[in-house]
């Protein structure tokens, strides 16, 4: 039975598009900074200094184009799998104003120098309050519409999103509690003090990546790869277990970014436990999503979108591994404060994170305005191909970089002293952060090419929202 | 936010501890099925118009893997601290004093070597003057410039100009113990006229341009307020680290409005102590580099 209603797109095609823009605005600011190493005089004013263009760019990508791509996608994804319209459209319509509200005020006041100086979460206290309100709107708009689903299970896809939802809005409320002293004057104090603050703050920090980072995208990954390749995922009993698993030890995770600080050694072997136990649940999501190719494999040639999508999952595998690794203290005495772990951080963010968000917005984009493909499916094989290699360039040069640190940082000569001043280990790395800054600015150019493919896409089209879909008959 | 004295807490992670990696094992033992021959079949399922999953059992070299991981944890919590404050004396701590010990069984005796030496002899040893500069491109490079050239706010070690005094033993004084220099602030007890007056005759005592009216009323503000530090010949007093101003060497700068600035405001500049971070004899080695940087140039 073929009902009148349609799913709610307006909202979903909102987010889809400020997704693309917000891509090139934090990445555009991140190829500053990264020009800033390489040439430091672009340090032109306070206001855009690399100290504050660097979180200005870390707020941007994560949460401007990374939480734009998680807000398109979820709520596509819960209407189409839960064969319901979404609940509350009007609170719908909130999230994504308010989202946009947000990430304005962060663009003026970081530059302008307020920040509570916890890493990922700088925005102050007013922001914060938005914020809080924002999420609370967008899970009850999320959990509404499972709620009211017309099926009885509900959808992979919709654990891990749910699970991003509520984890987040916990860690937000709890990693910027504060004492708030002024308004005008955007000022406060957070609630915990010393090394309970930095342990507090890295629980946040590393759960952002593992919920936020992670749990959110597989939930887009457990949509759009079988989608694209139209194929079962390919196992039910791996997802309920590595998604259990994910969620159980990705909580415990965070002391491996206080490795041999004044935290208690036991506290920091905790984190490094977990973060090693965490390696195969984190698998399993790459797993299910690379086996379920199995018979489509040769829809890779043809297909630019699932290139980005399994290619995304190969990243994703990829950081996974590398991430228990360094949180093995031996291997993080030396990567520790090097610049690997930016580079650790980018594969993970442009390799997983980007990529998969490119590919569902690449499959999104046309079917929000009634059409099944992109203006240029070409100009998405380019764009895979120039983001790609321009990762490689990221990520390889900032190995060589952090490795060749750590390396000078712990050299001695034989009277025990320091064979290299700190400065040395700087002018030895500028060869690879300018390699560095090659490979950002090609991601960069790559979402410039998006840009032009979507406004080709979706220009003089009429917005478009699909019929809701009858449960297949099993479900009846 | 109270630290966690309470022996609560201890219990309560480690309970926290335990629980998550039993639940990873709950988690795996109950979904290990038996593999079946034939066709894998389908859960069941049907989302969206196509999309369905498999049921494959889990892979058997991941399963592996994850036990490996799991056992590993437990291991290493056996040994080394984590669970808890079990084994809370077996960590960094006890790591670092070893290597920190051996450390100075190995090396403590080449920095000993020179510290009987005269501060003169160990400035013109070649090898003691290149473990020096070692020294110093670790410690003190970060503030003095890896030339020792300085930089606003941080005195030039290549001069010959020393506000605390440039004997040798001065100069080792004030890496031991450190220094801290205080310019009071005139700027209300002269108001801008004043400051601006001073500041000229300042600038005339180094023969910079000024406005000689200003420096005349200048010199009698000077002598009434500033001669008790910098003395009434304007060459400073080492004891209280007060510079000397008739000099080419400037520790904020020079141009009228700095010194303005520093009138009015006052400074306040501090050299850390080294004495219990490095200890005599590296500090010994350390002089001798620094009295070697100003020789170089005369």
């Amino acid at each position: 039975m073929q009902s009148q209603a349609t799913y709610n797109y307006k909202v979903v095609r909102q987010f889809t598009i400020m997704t693309v823009v917000w891509g090139i605005v934090g990445m555009l600011v991140g190829v500053i900074a990264a020009a800033q190493l390489v040439w430091p005089e672009l340090n032109v004013h306070e206001f855009l200094h690399f100290g504050r263009l660097r979180p200005l760019h870390t707020n941007a990508v994560i949460f401007a184009f990374g939480g734009c791509a998680l807000f398109a996608t979820s709520y596509y994804v819960v209407q189409r799998t839960c064969h319901t319209k979404l609940f509350a459209p009007a609170l719908a319509g909130f999230t994504f104003w308010g989202w946009q509200l947000v990430i304005l005020l962060a663009a003026i006041t970081l530059p302008l120098g307020y920040t509570q100086g916890k890493e990922y979460a700088e925005l102050e206290w007013p922001i914060d309050l938005l914020i809080a309100v924002v999420w609370v709107s967008y899970a009850i708009v999320f959990f509404g519409t499972i709620a009211k689903r017309k099926v009885s299970h509900i959808y992979v896809a919709n654990w891990f999103f749910g699970a991003f939802i509520i984890t987040v809005a916990l860690l937000h409320i709890v990693n910027s509690a504060a004492i708030p002293v002024s308004f005008m004057g955007m000022k406060s104090y957070s609630a915990y003090a010393g090394v309970q603050d930095a342990m507090v703050q890295w629980w946040y920090g590393h759960n952002a990546v593992g919920f936020f980072l992670t749990a959110g995208f597989l939930g887009m990954m457990y949509y759009f790869v079988p989608k694209q390749a139209e194929r079962p995922v390919y196992s039910y009993r791996l997802s309920v277990v590595h998604f259990w698993a994910l969620i159980f030890t990705y909580m415990w995770a965070g002391p491996h970014h206080l490795h041999y600080t004044a935290l208690p050694d036991w506290t920091q072997s905790v984190g490094m436990i977990f973060s090693l136990i965490l390696l195969a649940p984190s698998w399993g999501g790459m797993i299910n999503g690379i086996m379920t190719l199995s018979g489509a494999w040769h829809k890779l040639r043809t297909d630019p979108i699932l290139k980005f999508l399994v290619t995304s999952l190969s990243f994703y595998g990829m950081s996974t591994f590398e991430g228990p690794m360094m949180s093995v203290k031996t291997v993080n005495a030396l990567s520790h404060y090097t610049d690997w772990t930016v580079g650790h951080v980018h594969s993970g963010a442009l390799g997983w994170v980007a990529m998969i968000s490119i590919g569902s917005v690449y499959f999104l984009l046309p079917r929000l305005y009634g059409k099944t493909q992109m203006y240029s499916v070409k100009l998405i094989n380019t764009h895979f191909w120039i983001a790609t290699i321009g990762i490689v360039l990221y990520i390889a040069s900032l190995w060589v970089a952090g490795v060749m640190q750590g390396l000078m940082w712990r050299a001695t000569n034989s009277d025990g002293t320091l064979t290299y001043s700190f400065v040395e280990s700087v002018k030895a790395s500028y060869p690879f952060w300018t390699i560095r800054l090659v490979g950002g600015s090609l991601f960069l150019v790559g979402m410039l090419i998006m840009f032009y493919n979507m406004v080709k896409t979706i220009a003089g089209e009429k917005a478009y929202n699909a019929p809701v879909i009858a449960p297949a008959a099993a479900h009846a | 936010m109270a630290d966690f004295i309470s022996g609560f807490w201890n219990m309560y992670v480690m309970g926290l501890v335990a629980l998550s990696i039993l639940f990873c094992v709950f988690v795996l033992v109950s979904n290990m099925t038996k593999r079946e021959a034939g066709e894998v079949q389908l859960h069941g399922h049907v989302w969206d118009e196509t999309l369905a999953e498999y049921n494959n059992p889990l892979p058997r070299w991941w399963l592996y893997l994850f036990w490996i991981t799991i056992v590993f944890g437990i291991v290493y919590l056996v040994i080394y601290p984590g669970f808890g404050n079990h084994n809370a004396d077996r960590g960094e701590h006890s790591q670092y004093y070893a290597e920190m010990q051996a450390a100075e069984a190995k090396y403590g005796p080449i920095f000993a070597k020179y510290q009987s030496m005269d501060l003169a002899a160990v400035a013109a040893d070649p090898d003691a003057n290149a473990m020096g500069k070692r020294l110093f491109l670790t410690y003190c490079a970060q503030c003095h410039g890896s030339a020792a050239q300085g930089n606003k706010g941080f005195p030039n070690l290549t001069d010959d100009e020393w506000n605390w005094g440039g004997e040798p033993e001065a100069i080792k004084t004030t890496i031991l113990g450190g220094r801290m220099g205080v310019m009071p602030a005139f700027g209300p007890a002269l108001g801008g006229e004043g400051v601006k007056d001073v500041a000229n005759y300042v600038r005339s005592l180094s023969g910079l341009a000024h406005d000689s009216l200003r420096a005349q009323r200048g010199q009698e503000i000077f002598a009434a307020n500033c001669v008790a530090c910098h003395g009434p010949d304007a060459k400073g007093n080492p004891m209280l680290g007060a510079v000397n101003l008739t000099n080419k060497s400037w520790l904020y700068g020079s141009s009228e409005a700095t010194i303005i600035e520093t009138v009015t405001n006052g400074r306040q500049n501090q050299m850390p102590a080294w004495k219990d971070f490095l200890g005599e004899a590296k500090v010994h080695l350390l002089t001798a580099y620094v009295m070697s940087l100003s020789k170089e140039q005369k």
